[in-house]
């Protein structure tokens, strides 16, 4: 679960130098369970389970600032991004694969769209 | 025909455990003019010396190459052998199977491959060497130490000493440096005016020191024992020999609105001005920026009030050209622009200041007079948050990915003298790692928290943010409650990261002097040369090389003295005999050579030659080999080939090519 949550997300969880920077800067701090830091820190000790588990990833508001304030350019927010993407695509499967796009193609339906499609719902 | 030794060093498994020794020595046998090839496992090594020794005596070997580490490391250790065994030390080549082989490889038959290629370059290398001898040049002995901080004027006082003349550049107008803005000093608390000011003293008193302040390098010549050096001596607007320093001046200069840059701009000074009280010299200068009439032509009250017409508007920079043996960087450091750290609110609160601007507000002869006031209200405060690690340990633009190493324990000791001083302030750290290596550094740290109730939080803060009432919300983590804290604080103080001089840049260019990519320069050696350049007879000392303490600023600064005494001591410096040489019957005297020679080695003479039998006469390039480096830049220029560098001849260099590709 580990390899697949750094693979969608593109984190490496090793430059954390556990400053809490992200955490500090968090405005959802009161309603998480786990966070930002925890994320990073339960991720690199492949303690995964309850991250997914809890409530927590939903009260991330990508705003993005322990992103910007993180000193070793770890992207916390990506890491809550992975989780919950990897809990959606457990929930829904592997279920939009490339060969059937062409057939649902809608010229008004923004690329963008599809893009986010195929990041939730195929692996 | 040569006879060709070829000996291959193990170097214990750093290259044995990548490189099939034993076979890279047999593999070689068979290359032209090899007579002997053997391995050992540390060649360097006396027995291995040994070895090459009897080896040279025994088989009557005219040439040798050494398989092992660098040449940076051990080629003068090869040569020195050779030569104790009759040999010509020019004689001996290195076939670097270390850094540029073992090291960097990990398949056994590949390394292997590869330092049998090196080897067979650097044995159809040295099939074309020939003996060479070192010239002589004699040494100036005078040292030029760029930078007049702690670390510039103890090397200064350690070499002048020794006997030696000494001269100081500083770009500022006194001597002193950071230190002399400091408060106290950890871990002992002592005044750092207290112990830097009669340094000051001795150096300006010294009579083998000569300062030169306000003054700036402008122009390096030579090389080492024999620089010669241009300082541009800025004006002061002020006749240095007439001055007194009784102050007149000002007292009555109506200019008062510039920063002052001692106070950290906490407060202002006056156009013409003394940076501090013990100033070295104590003779003001005039910041033409600010004064009036440099502005206007008017005013002009200086000159009126001057009782020895000390005040000179007219003064112009004065350019001083000296000669030196060695020169000694030691141009320190400044704490890095916060601009990009808008989170704290430094550009914005003037109650968020650095730590340096805090040594300023808690120095009795600082801009409050060592009462600790908020800056915006000058109010006394109630809770201050200190912030560790602002700019230092990150790898964003905004930071420098190096620790800072001094915030640590001056922060402890700002934490300390507050609660001593003001037992009332309720005084928070935010740190990430405490670090306190150094002696009785972390019983320090742990008296500050133990006996002076700092409260040391693990965490960062996140942002702070100005509140209506004047005071400032801090938003930060506890990592170790988990929890997110808000505090209403009054003042907070950021330990902001430290960089090298802005002008150190520009000098390393004017060296030639090596710098790593934060701008420190780099030790010819991280173990074992950790105060000399690569560049020879360029010696360092203190924050330039990179972030360390007055203790060990003021040993980095005796060992760079050390050096320097060293070399200055030498009556003669055995040249480099790896210079350029101008083939007569190739040269054309086009001149393109010395236009590219950053040494100015190169003269052209007019000569007669034999060419093909026919006497002629023509302009040719003759290289100064005193002052000649051997970078090579004249042979790759040369349109003719007639330029050709000693020890590097393209005769050589094709000879291993063509065996590497063979």
């Amino acid at each position: 679960m580990r390899e697949e949550i750094l693979r969608i997300s593109g984190v490496n969880p090793l430059k954390c130098m556990k400053c809490g920077k992200c955490t500090a800067s968090c405005p959802a701090f009161e309603k998480m369970e786990y966070h930002p830091h925890q994320f990073v820190e339960m991720v690199q000790n492949n303690h995964i389970t309850p991250l997914l588990e809890s409530e927590s990833q939903y009260y991330c508001m990508s705003c993005l600032v322990c992103e910007e304030r993180c000193p070793r350019g770890v992207k916390p927010q990506k890491l809550i991004e992975a989780v919950q993407v990897l809990k959606l695509r457990a929930s829904e499967g592997n279920r939009l694969k490339p060969q059937d796009v062409a057939n649902r193609l809608d010229p008004s339906l923004p690329q963008q769209a599809l893009m986010a499609a195929f990041r939730k719902y195929s692996r | 025909m040569q006879k060709i030794g070829v000996f291959v060093c193990w170097c214990g498994s750093n290259i044995a455990a990548t490189v099939d020794v034993s076979k890279v020595a047999g593999a070689v046998k068979e290359e032209p003019d090899v007579i002997f090839a053997s391995d050992y496992s540390y060649m360097c090594s006396e027995a291995g010396q040994l070895m090459i020794q009897n080896a040279i005596k025994e088989k009557g070997l005219t040439g040798i190459v050494v398989c092992s580490c660098s040449p940076r490391m051990h080629e003068a250790t090869f040569r020195k052998a050779a030569q104790a065994a009759g040999l010509n030390p020019y004689m001996v080549e290195i076939a670097n199977i270390r850094e540029q082989c073992s090291w960097i490889h990990k398949d056994k038959e590949e390394g292997t491959k590869k330092a049998i290629l090196l080897a067979k370059a650097a044995i159809a290398k040295v099939r074309f060497n020939e003996p060479l001898t070192a010239g002589e040049t004699p040494v100036t002995k005078r040292a030029l130490v760029i930078g007049g901080g702690i670390a510039g004027i103890q090397t200064a006082l350690d070499i002048a000493d020794a006997g030696f003349e000494v001269d100081i550049v500083e770009k500022s107008p006194t001597i002193g440096g950071k230190m002399a803005q400091l408060d106290k000093t950890f871990p002992t608390l002592d005044c750092a005016a207290c112990i830097l000011t009669p340094k000051m003293v001795d150096a300006a008193a010294h009579e083998k020191i000569r300062l030169f302040t306000y003054s700036e390098v402008e122009k390096v010549k030579g090389f080492v024992g024999n620089f010669t050096v241009d300082i541009r001596k800025k004006a002061r607007s002020i006749q240095e020999e007439k001055c007194t320093g009784c102050g007149a001046c000002m007292e009555k200069c109506p200019s008062r609105k510039t920063g002052n840059e001692f106070n950290e701009r906490l407060d202002n000074r006056t156009a013409i001005y003394i940076p501090f009280a013990q100033a070295i010299p104590n003779i003001p200068s005039i910041d033409r920026e600010a004064c009036i009439h440099f502005k206007t032509g008017k005013c002009g009250i200086c000159q009126k009030t001057c009782g020895v017409g000390a005040i000179d508007f007219d003064q112009q920079d004065e350019r001083i050209t000296r000669k030196y043996g060695a020169i000694v960087a030691a141009t320190g450091f400044q704490p890095i622009s916060l601009e990009r750290f808008d989170e704290f609110q430094y550009s914005k609160s003037p109650d968020v200041i650095t730590s340096l601007e805090l040594e300023r507000l808690m120095n009795a002869a600082g801009p409050t007079k060592g009462e600790l006031v908020k800056p915006s209200s000058r109010k006394h405060p109630s809770d201050m948050v200190f912030v560790q690690c602002v700019g230092s340990r990150g790898e964003s633009c905004r930071e420098k990915s190096y620790c800072s190493k001094i915030c640590c324990m001056y922060t402890a000791k700002h934490a300390m003298m507050i609660r001593d001083k003001y037992p009332d302030i309720n005084v928070h750290v935010f740190y990430i790692d405490v670090r306190t290596p150094g002696k009785n550094f972390d019983e320090f740290y742990r008296r500050a928290v133990e006996d002076y109730g700092v409260d040391y939080r693990k965490g960062m803060v996140g942002k702070v943010m100005e509140q209506k009432d004047g005071r400032l919300l801090v938003q930060a983590s506890d990592l170790l409650t988990g929890e997110q804290l808000l505090l209403h604080t009054d003042m907070v103080v950021l330990a902001t990261a430290i960089e090298p001089d802005k002008s150190a840049r520009a000098l390393a260019t004017m060296l030639t002097a090596s710098m790593d990519t934060n701008d420190f320069f780099t030790e010819a050696h991280p173990k074992l040369r950790p105060v000399e350049s690569p560049t020879a007879g360029i010696f360092l000392s203190g924050t330039c090389q990179g972030p360390k303490d007055i203790p060990e600023t003021v040993a980095q600064a005796g060992a760079a003295a050390a050096k320097v005494i060293g070399l200055l001591s030498r009556e003669k410096l055995l040249n480099n005999p790896q210079v350029a040489k101008a083939e007569e019957r190739l040269c054309s005297g086009c001149s393109g050579c010395s236009k590219v020679c950053p040494y100015g080695a190169i003269d052209y003479e007019v000569r007669e030659i034999w060419d093909h039998g026919v006497r002629k006469t023509r302009r040719i390039a003759v290289v100064n080999e005193a002052v000649c480096q051997g970078c090579g830049a004249c042979t790759v220029t040369c349109p003719s080939g007639a330029m050709d560098l000693k020890g590097f001849t393209a005769k050589q260099i094709m000879a291993e090519v063509d065996a590497i590709c063979r």
